[in-house]
């Protein structure tokens, strides 16, 4: 994981770490920067240390060691309502007993700004997600979308130059989630501002951040942009953790420039990118994306190597077919076709060649 | 729609087999609605004999005493027939006198008495006396009377007579609110050194309100505590909190003697340390000092359960978002947290000043003169004084009172905003 020392990084976390009892390190040796303007999600499951590292961020955690830096200052000792940083929280956080216009004046009322000046920023900042018309309102009169509108515009109206987001959209439905995703993001490019986001769905970590830093264990597992996430996932527990994979575990046969050879645990031999693997003889895992997966040779690049398959299972998923296969005494391999014209459906039962090309096999560590 | 019978020209939804749906829907509920009842009708019966019976047998006896009009149906009938202000003749009085010799022998004499002397101090003996000699006595009566007693010719007396002739009386109420009624039977308020209970009254509001704020204050921070500290830890404290309520009342009040009193824990523990003199003890007991004190303690649970109740179902993200927002710890705290604990502190508020406005035992043991509260007056009139008729205005006075601090409480903060818990 690459760390720019010396970056004129907007947010910088250097060697923090977080314990709560003193005997376990929640986050362990946290390095990471953020550049300014920049959308980063943290992402990652339950218990990854993602939101403790948001919550130190906040000020509402102090890191147990290491600094946390904030334009270039620290903010270590810094409490939470001097660092001007704008934040939405997952159950919105509305104060039940006041107005939506109310709520808006809050970070400007505790900022002694003017009453015309007040009331002009609460305008703008209900324009900015269209609830112009629902200042009078109570928290408790709005469905769960518009609320989650109030929240954003609330963080966002005393111009917070950081904006911090803890899984603002996890009380949605699907539909207005991936509505909302898309609208954050045109605030994000709109305002410019930098926002750090905390969630454990990855395609909404996907479809919105400049980058994601895949928490697991306290730790970050590959930071990058979200194709290279996905394309080239760094180990076997980011493979895993983004999207759907195949993994087909076995033994490094040979290994030289940017390629090896893999002797698969049914004694097929594949081709695959070495990526945490350096010697011959290793314990690895391949791993394959189930859309990257082809079973018609014409697909193939010529003299690509296949391996035996046989379909247990055909699921009609209506955009895609996905087929169940036992490939190299593995039961759960998955192939995605898309339900394209002529596409043919597999029988449970028969046996087919698959292939894929060899960067899309990646031989990760064996998890 | 189609598929739900409905009669477009009536306008009456039916059901399936024609009958009206309303009907058809009153017709499948009454079954269930009737278990409930049946469930419910114990206790029902139960509030009935036990709650509503008794209270409005007293809201009754506060406005009627037929003490005189039983016993001298026909005085009291004279009473009736004359105006105001009329000189007894000489057939009333003889058919006082021949009650008095009646009831003497009956010995109901007393009653009678004892009932005028509510009214008029030091006129029971008056009725006894008469009541003994009333036999032997022949006309003319007044003069037969007078010579008994003079007093027998005050139209103060007869003016009282004429008030406790009727059975329903305000007259209860007036002493209440130490008020009573002068000759010409206009309210007038009563001697200055015989007013007792509108001091008493208002004394028990204040310090009601002052146990009520007491509670409040070291209530608050136990309730905070209790909501956001870890489970193990809040209910160690919980326990601690309930504590008292497994004790008993008399217990309590009794170990808050022992440490108060003037050879008490407390005074011993300030006199050892060299605080305070052994001639200069703190008198925390048998004055409004120990009833506060004590109170505070007993009700504090009260108050500390339903701010408890409310608090924990604050998110602690609403602080966060507000200190996030640019606020300090006390601007989060007073524009954020208090707000929102306001039904608890209501509803503890609320519960607090209703019970410590009817307390008795506690201000009994350890309030002394100048820490008694209007029950222990109350209890004074069923116990001693055996004016149950004023007890039970008193009763219904302070009933009223509270009913009106409940209305208040709703209009200005709404009961269903109340917690208890």
């Amino acid at each position: 994981m690459a760390v720019e020392r010396g970056d004129a990084a907007f947010v910088a976390f250097e060697h923090v770490q977080k314990s709560y009892d003193g005997e376990t390190l929640v986050v362990k040796d946290l390095n990471l920067s953020i550049g300014k303007g920049e959308f980063l999600t943290m992402l990652g499951p339950s218990g990854s240390g993602k939101t403790t590292c948001l919550m130190m961020l906040a000020g509402f955690e102090t890191a147990t060691h290491g600094e946390i830096r904030l334009a270039g200052r620290p903010i270590n000792n810094i409490p939470p309502h001097k660092r001007g940083i704008g934040m939405v929280f997952q159950n919105y956080a509305l104060f039940p007993h006041m107005t939506v216009a109310e709520n808006l004046a809050f970070p400007l009322q505790v900022r002694n700004l003017g009453k015309a000046e007040i009331e002009a920023k609460i305008k703008r900042a209900l324009d900015m997600v269209q609830m112009g018309r629902f200042g009078g309102r109570r928290p408790a009169q709005l469905s769960g979308g518009q609320q989650q509108r109030i929240a954003l515009a609330r963080a966002l109206v005393f111009e917070p130059e950081l904006v911090l987001m803890d899984e603002p959209l996890g009380a949605l439905d699907k539909q207005l989630r991936e509505h909302m995703q898309f609208e954050i993001k045109h605030l994000h490019d709109a305002l410019g501002v930098t926002v750090v986001y905390v969630t454990h769905d990855q395609s909404e970590a996907l479809t919105m951040s400049d980058r994601v830093a895949v928490f697991n264990d306290g730790r970050i597992q590959q930071l990058a942009p979200p194709e290279e996430l996905y394309e080239r996932p760094a180990n076997s527990f980011v493979a895993q953790f983004i999207g759907e994979n195949n993994t087909l575990p076995g033994t490094v046969e040979t290994i030289a420039d940017g390629a090896c050879t893999v002797r698969l645990a049914g004694g097929e031999l594949i081709e695959a990118v070495p990526v945490n693997v350096s010697a011959a003889g290793e314990r690895t895992t391949v791993s394959i994306r189930p859309e990257r997966v082809e079973f018609k040779p014409e697909r193939l690049p010529p003299g690509a190597r296949t391996v035996e398959a046989e379909v247990l299972e055909f699921i009609y998923m209506g955009d895609t077919f996905r087929t169940r296969m036992r490939v190299a005494g593995n039961d759960n391999f998955v192939m995605k076709c898309r339900n394209s014209i002529g596409q043919r459906k597999l029988e449970p039962g028969e046996r087919v060649a698959i292939g894929w090309v060899t960067p899309d096999a990646r031989a990760l560590d064996p998890h | 729609m189609a598929d739900i019978p409905a009669d477009q020209s009536a306008g009456i939804m039916r059901a399936a087999d024609g009958r009206p749906l309303k009907v058809a829907l009153a017709r499948a509920q009454t079954r269930a609605r009737r278990r409930a009842f049946l469930l419910v009708a114990p206790l029902l019966f139960f509030v009935l004999v036990t709650f509503v019976v008794p209270i409005g047998q007293m809201l009754h006896r506060s406005v009627h005493n037929p003490t005189f009009v039983d016993n001298m149906p026909q005085v009291a009938a004279w009473f009736r027939d004359t105006p105001a202000g009329t000189e007894p003749d000489e057939a009333a009085l003889a058919a006082l006198i021949a009650y008095l010799a009646a009831a003497a022998e009956a010995r109901t004499i007393g009653a009678v008495g004892t009932r005028v002397n509510y009214e008029m101090q030091g006129t029971r003996s008056l009725f006894t006396a008469a009541g003994r000699r009333a036999g032997r006595l022949e006309a003319p009566y007044r003069e037969a009377l007078l010579d008994i007693d003079a007093k027998w010719g005050d139209p103060a007396l007869w003016s009282t007579m004429r008030q406790v002739s009727t059975a329903y009386t305000a007259n209860f109420y007036l002493a209440a609110v130490d008020r009573t009624r002068d000759l010409d039977g206009s309210v007038t308020r009563v001697a200055p050194d015989r007013a007792v209970y509108l001091t008493l009254f208002q004394r028990t509001f204040l310090l009601s309100a002052l146990i009520t704020f007491l509670c409040l204050l070291l209530g608050f921070p136990i309730a905070h505590l209790l909501a956001t500290l870890p489970l193990r830890y809040s209910n160690l404290l919980m326990i601690l909190v309930l504590l008292p309520f497994w004790t008993s009342l008399l217990v309590r009040t009794t170990a808050w003697m022992v440490i108060l009193q003037g050879q008490g824990v407390l005074n011993n523990a300030l006199v050892s340390l060299g605080i305070i003199g052994d001639t200069g003890r703190v008198e925390l007991m048998y004055n409004q000092a120990g009833t506060v004190i004590a109170m505070t303690h007993i009700l504090l649970p009260f108050m500390v359960l339903p701010l408890y109740s409310v608090m924990r179902t604050i998110n602690p993200s609403y602080v966060r978002a507000a200190r996030s927002l640019g606020a300090t710890s006390w601007t989060a705290f007073r524009r954020v947290y208090l707000p929102q604990t306001l039904p608890g502190i209501g509803a503890g508020s609320l519960l607090v000043f209703i019970l410590a406005v009817g307390y008795y035992i506690t201000p009994a043991l350890v309030g002394g003169a100048s820490g008694q509260l209007i029950s222990n007056l109350i209890a004074f009139h069923m116990q001693n004084s055996l004016n149950w008729s004023l007890a039970a205005a008193l009763a219904a006075l302070l009933l009223a009172a509270v009913l009106a601090l409940y209305w208040l409480y709703d209009r200005l903060v709404g009961v269903d905003n109340m917690k208890l818990g």
